[in-house]
């Protein structure tokens, strides 16, 4: 029997507990640093991110963008550092977390269809022995069309082109149904089809609460994309709202001279006399 | 066939399905000539074995091989961890040493006064006729438990080969599943050796998997269709080495082995040589016939409709066509009815090839409007030819290109008229 105080009182509970999740940052790292053969590649960073943002890694090449997802998500050793999602540490909470890694890092030549690369995105939940069935299959197919690829399902991947991998990369990770997702470069060499199908999806992302951690290489667009940025060369150059961090001040600090480079490439562009 | 070689023959055909499963998963993952090494590195483990145990006893050669080849694989991936030895001379280096070492080995022992010394040398270059029952009861045992976990583990394997570092962020504990895959290799390797000997192992492995990839796209095919050729290199292999007494089983295995991969690689359906170079042939000759209907067309506007008859001549005008290749590409439109002959030297549309024209112009000036106005949405990868224009850009961007064309009166006016925009564009206004 259930009475209506009871409904309050459990209402109540559940609430509370949102409210608790909601405080705790999606992402909290704490003096973290990686080093590759003894030559560290971060240093000490420290990091909390608000829940439901879409977050920018920005800084130049070398900086340590990929190492810092690599190392956040245990792929790459820390030689220090502590890295909690939603308040526990990632090996216990690797189901609310997806993974896009760069397109680059895999062989497109296997013989895998796109809907077996998305199903991939399963296995994680799947346990031991068991194969994906109808349930998984229908998750991966929403997950192609969300990303608009559902046509392409029982495509070779290597028949796919580079903006249509990508995507089906984001729906191996979509299918997840992850809290929390690392995308290492995902606009790198996309066509402009993909590119908006990309930024569109973010924003669905953020929509439904979810928190997102991009690489991202171009300064042209990261102030429409994102509301959260952290430039990173080595160390934590500046991190928060991208309106307060992206100054010309911050940049010069992360890119040092290699800034001017970009400042006159920036001017020159607004003047149209660079073509191509 | 005696009682023996039927034994024989199942004990070669179910190494056959082992390695040629286990071996796919090596090809893909780049891996394939550890193997090579884990075969080579298992010789002296052989003849460490026959010294201790003083005669041919295959479970302890097994032994003995499984923990001379463990060791060379450990030596393999340490020189690459641990210094800046790349896979490729880590594995030549590991790979020639044993290899080296084990045959001065067996030679001493070939050397050593008394004892039973046959059945060593029958390792380097494999010996099916010397295997007895017992043998095949170990070598099937070993293959039938590599098959199970292979299928049991065919999800983790198939993530693991595919994307090691997103198995890895999955939870999937890649480092053991790297070792069960290479100790799978390794049992299939030491099993095979009495069949095939360690110089030729490798083939073995590799073989079976580099064929299978020639004929599907999926990897439970390429498992299935490589276990297949598996089987069959093993079964015909032990048959002819039998039959010619002499003959050595390893060489034979091979070369069966190798003449279905040559088979694999011209004649498999879409992957194979004969099957590309037809179809570079046939898009070939069809980028002829539209590029021939095009002109056709484009040189009768603007009345296409009255099919004005044209000479090759008339077609190296516009094209970059001698007069034999035009006189080429009318007659072969002609022979599938797209074309006409007037009088032997004109020709013109039929009914059929005006249809195929009209459609053939629209879909590129289609894509002309597209990449003149749109480029910024680049379609890479796109088979422009492809009647599916619809399907890569999407049919509302299809419309707007429609639309375009008939404000620039490059419509061909045979083709029905795109339906009006619903944002007025016969006004001025934009259809975006």
């Amino acid at each position: 029997m259930i009475t209506p105080e009871r409904d309050v009182q459990q209402a109540a509970t559940e609430s509370g507990a949102a409210v608790k999740k909601a405080a705790v940052a999606p992402l909290d790292v704490h003096d973290m640093t990686v080093a590759y053969h003894r030559r560290p590649v971060l240093w000490d960073v420290d990091l909390t991110l608000p829940d439901g943002c879409l977050t920018a890694v920005v800084g130049p090449n070398g900086a340590g963008k990929s190492t810092l997802i690599k190392a956040i998500l245990s792929l790459v050793p820390k030689a220090s550092g502590r890295v909690l999602i939603y308040g526990k540490p990632y090996e216990q909470q690797r189901h609310l977390v997806g993974y896009i890694p760069q397109r680059e890092s895999v062989d497109w030549d296997f013989p895998v269809s796109a809907l077996d690369v998305v199903l991939m995105g399963r296995y994680g939940r799947l346990g031991w022995f068991r194969r994906p069935g109808k349930h998984d299959r229908q998750a991966a197919l929403e997950a192609l069309e969300n990303v608009g690829m559902v046509d392409f399902a029982h495509r070779q991947i290597a028949q796919l082109s580079g903006g249509q991998q990508q995507r089906v990369f984001l729906a191996r990770a979509l299918v997840q149904d992850a809290q929390i997702y690392f995308m290492d470069e995902p606009f790198a060499g996309v066509d402009a089809a993909t590119e908006s199908a990309i930024v569109e999806l973010l924003r669905t992302l953020r929509a439904r609460g979810r928190t997102v951690v991009v690489v991202h290489h171009d300064l042209q667009t990261v102030d429409r994309y994102f509301d959260h940025m952290i430039l990173l060369n080595m160390r934590v150059v500046a991190d928060g709202p991208t309106g307060d961090v992206f100054t010309p001040e911050n940049l010069r600090n992360t890119y040092g001279g290699r800034l001017t480079l970009l400042d006159e490439a920036a001017e020159a562009m607004r003047h149209g006399r660079v073509d191509a | 066939m005696d009682y023996n070689t039927g034994v024989v023959l199942i004990g070669t055909c179910l190494l056959g399905i082992a390695a040629g499963v286990i071996g796919s998963f090596a090809v893909l993952r780049r891996r394939a000539l550890m193997g090579d090494a884990l075969a080579h590195a298992a010789l002296p483990g052989i003849c460490v074995a026959f010294l201790i145990i003083g005669e041919r006893h295959f479970a302890g050669f097994l032994l003995g091989a499984l923990v001379s080849g463990s060791l060379g694989v450990g030596i393999v991936t340490l020189l690459r961890h641990s210094t800046r030895i790349k896979e490729d001379a880590a594995i030549g280096i590991v790979l020639s040493v044993f290899f080296g070492g084990g045959i001065v080995l067996s030679s001493t022992i070939q050397h050593m006064p008394g004892g039973n010394r046959s059945g060593l040398d029958t390792y380097i270059f494999g010996k099916t006729a010397a295997m007895v029952r017992q043998d095949v009861m170990i070598i099937g045992g070993v293959c039938v438990f590599i098959l199970a976990v292979s299928m049991l583990l065919y999800k983790e394997f198939k993530a693991l080969s595919f994307d090691r570092e997103y198995a890895s962020a999955q939870g999937l504990p890649v480092l053991a599943l790297d070792f069960a895959m290479m100790t799978l290799l390794v049992l299939v390797t030491v099993a095979g050796l009495p069949a095939v000997g360690v110089v030729l192992m490798a083939a073995m492995l590799i073989i079976p998997g580099a064929a299978a990839r020639f004929w599907t796209d999926r990897l439970h095919w390429m498992l299935m269709i490589a276990a297949f050729i598996g089987a069959l290199t093993g079964l015909f292999g032990t048959m002819m080495s039998a039959r010619y007494a002499g003959l050595p089983a390893g060489p034979i295995i091979v070369l069966v082995g190798a003449s279905m991969f040559v088979a694999s690689m011209l004649f498999a359906p879409r992957r194979g040589i004969v099957a590309r170079v037809l179809s570079r042939r046939r898009l070939e000759v069809r980028t002829m016939r539209q590029n021939l209907l095009r002109t056709m067309y484009e040189l009768a506007e603007p009345d296409p409709a009255a099919k004005p008859p044209v000479t090759p001549v008339e077609l190296t005008s516009r094209r970059a066509w001698s007069v034999v290749q035009a006189r080429r590409a009318l007659e072969r439109a002609q022979a599938a009815g797209m074309v006409e002959s007037v009088d032997g030297m004109r020709y013109r549309f039929t009914e059929a090839g005006l249809e195929e024209a009209v459609c053939v112009v629209r879909t590129h000036r289609l894509w002309e409007v597209f990449l003149i106005e749109e480029a910024h949405v680049a379609a890479d990868h796109v088979d422009r030819d492809a009647d599916s224009i619809e399907h890569v850009l999407g049919a509302e961007e299809v419309r707007h290109l429609e639309r375009r064309l008939v404000e620039m009166g490059r419509w061909p006016k045979e083709a029905p008229l795109p339906p009006p925009s619903p944002h007025g564009w016969a006004n001025g206004g934009d259809a975006t």
